[in-house]
């Protein structure tokens, strides 16, 4: 089978700065691809190579059948991208973002409604300015426009930045859902043991380049310390969760009058 | 393009309906500007006056000074918590987004060259003669500076300078949009029909050509934002 993802030796550069100094990489569909590795390494601008957004000016980068050294572009419909940037508009409110967002890509529109209720965005905050929700909120609100837009590629950099513990068991099983319907995923993060959850593999990154490095839950990030091969299957990821050790659920926020519309937050 | 086109000039014109941006800010300090080049060149008003005779100039270097506003307000949005990219990642053709985005401006600058005529003509004195040629020569002058500020709107877009590089490259640009608007607005309230007209078709010539130039371009300005 033809991967989603195939990077040989590919290249990215900014000015004359490598963001990638030869990336070698291959994901399957379906599959989900932890990337891990220490500030700067390189996690982000893959992610951001995969979508298009940065130009590979030599190596092979094909990424859903679209060679993105010719054409970048063609592949961004079917990709979704979230980055440390929410990419929404302030003043447009949650609901008119998401069908922004979804008409744009030439989604098909019956999954905003759905995506909005499993994000807990439904209620008062369906019609509330981005400008007026927290930063956790807003991440709902990216997250929501990549599940109605139903991208064959998720890339997530630091998915879990910003979200409460709710938040982050949903957008967990968001991630198992989508790979279960097909979808690829390559996730960026430095929660080890949250991504190598749901993760079937994991790719260490250092220096812009794909290394062999540490799969063992809760070593540190960069430290290759001579583990198996990145292309391993990942011994605490999906199917073997029994070694990844269980994240205690977070206090509930306390609850102020005037606060901000935090009930969206409660998502079930 | 069409729909996609659409699709951008309806999110930003809703964004300004909610945000008011426009009737607030740009309209005000067009108003202000307009009033001030009364206190410096008047107070004569009516024929035979400074301002009697500059109204036409007088009026688009105004509506120049608030396009500069409009497009920064435009590309401002874009580039807030990584919306370009959102823009560029959603597969939207560029020439769509550059139709959208220069159509919604234009119809807020639009709106508001009916506001500053009626003010020019109650402060300068000046009747509102030759209405057609007034009329056809503000939207094509509109659309030729929007064009204009578009292109170069998506250029500083990803600088941090863009408050200055915008006026910095639209001016000299959107001399000739200028000179033409003024002129034919002149012939017209002047009552030189034809004369007027003719700068009429320059100013469309010069719309056509900046739209085309955008609709080219703006792509890979996109890309390089």
């Amino acid at each position: 089978m033809t991967p989603v993802i195939r990077l040989h030796e590919a290249v990215s550069l900014s000015d004359r700065f490598p963001l990638l100094a030869g990336v070698t990489l291959e994901v399957a569909e379906g599959e989900v691809v932890h990337l891990r590795g220490p500030n700067g390494a390189g996690k982000s601008s893959l992610l951001r190579a995969c979508a298009g957004l940065e130009q590979v000016v030599s190596g092979v980068a094909t990424v859903l059948g679209h060679d993105l050294t010719v054409d970048r572009q063609s592949v961004r419909r079917e990709v979704g991208l979230l980055g440390h940037a929410t990419s929404l508009y302030d003043e447009l409110t949650v609901e008119h973002n998401v069908r922004f967002a979804v008409r744009a890509s030439r989604a098909r529109p019956d999954g905003v409604e759905a995506s909005l209720a499993r994000l807990g965005l439904d209620g008062r905050l369906r019609t509330t300015p981005v400008r007026k929700l927290s930063a956790g909120q807003r991440r709902r609100v990216a997250i929501a426009v990549l599940v109605a837009r139903r991208p064959r590629l998720w890339l997530l950099d630091e998915p879990h930045a910003g979200l409460d513990g709710d938040g982050r068991d949903l957008l967990d099983e968001l991630v198992r859902a989508a790979s279960d319907a097909g979808a690829t995923v390559l996730l960026a993060s430095h929660e080890l043991e949250r991504a190598s959850a749901v993760a079937d593999r994991v790719v260490t990154i250092s220096g812009g380049r794909v290394v062999p490095g540490p799969v063992e839950a809760g070593t540190g990030d960069g430290a290759a310390a001579g583990g198996p091969d990145a292309g391993e299957p990942r011994a605490g990821g999906r199917g073997a969760t029994a070694l990844v050790r269980p994240v205690a659920p977070l206090p509930a926020p306390p609850t102020a009058a005037g606060a901000d519309t935090g009930a969206g937050c409660d998502v079930a | 393009m069409w729909r996609d086109a659409l699709l951008v000039a309806g999110k930003d014109l809703r964004i300004e309906a909610r945000s008011k941006v426009a009737l607030g800010q740009v309209a005000p300090f067009a108003v202000v500007v307009l009033v001030l080049f009364g206190l410096a060149l008047g107070p004569a008003v009516g024929a035979g006056s400074v301002l009697f005779a500059a109204t036409a100039g007088l009026f688009w270097i105004t509506v120049l000074l608030a396009t500069v506003l409009a497009v920064q307000r435009s590309f401002a949005l874009e580039a807030v918590d990584g919306a370009s990219d959102g823009l560029r990642m959603s597969g939207l053709d560029p020439a769509g987004i550059f139709v959208g985005k220069a159509a919604a401006v234009t119809c807020e600058l639009l709106a508001l060259e009916v506001l500053l005529a009626g003010v020019a003509s109650l402060l300068f004195d000046r009747h509102l003669a030759g209405f057609a040629v007034l009329v056809a020569s503000s939207v094509a002058a509109t659309v030729g500076l929007v064009a204009i500020g578009t292109i170069y709107g998506v250029v500083s877009i990803g600088s941090h300078q863009r408050e200055t590089l915008l006026p910095l490259l639209f001016f000299p640009m959107a001399a000739p949009v200028l000179l033409a608007a003024t002129k034919a607005w002149d012939g017209a309230l002047a009552g030189a029909g034809r004369h007027g007209s003719g700068w009429l078709d320059v100013l469309a010539v010069f719309a056509v050509a900046y739209v085309a130039i955008g609709t080219v371009a703006f792509g890979p300005l996109l890309e390089d934002a």
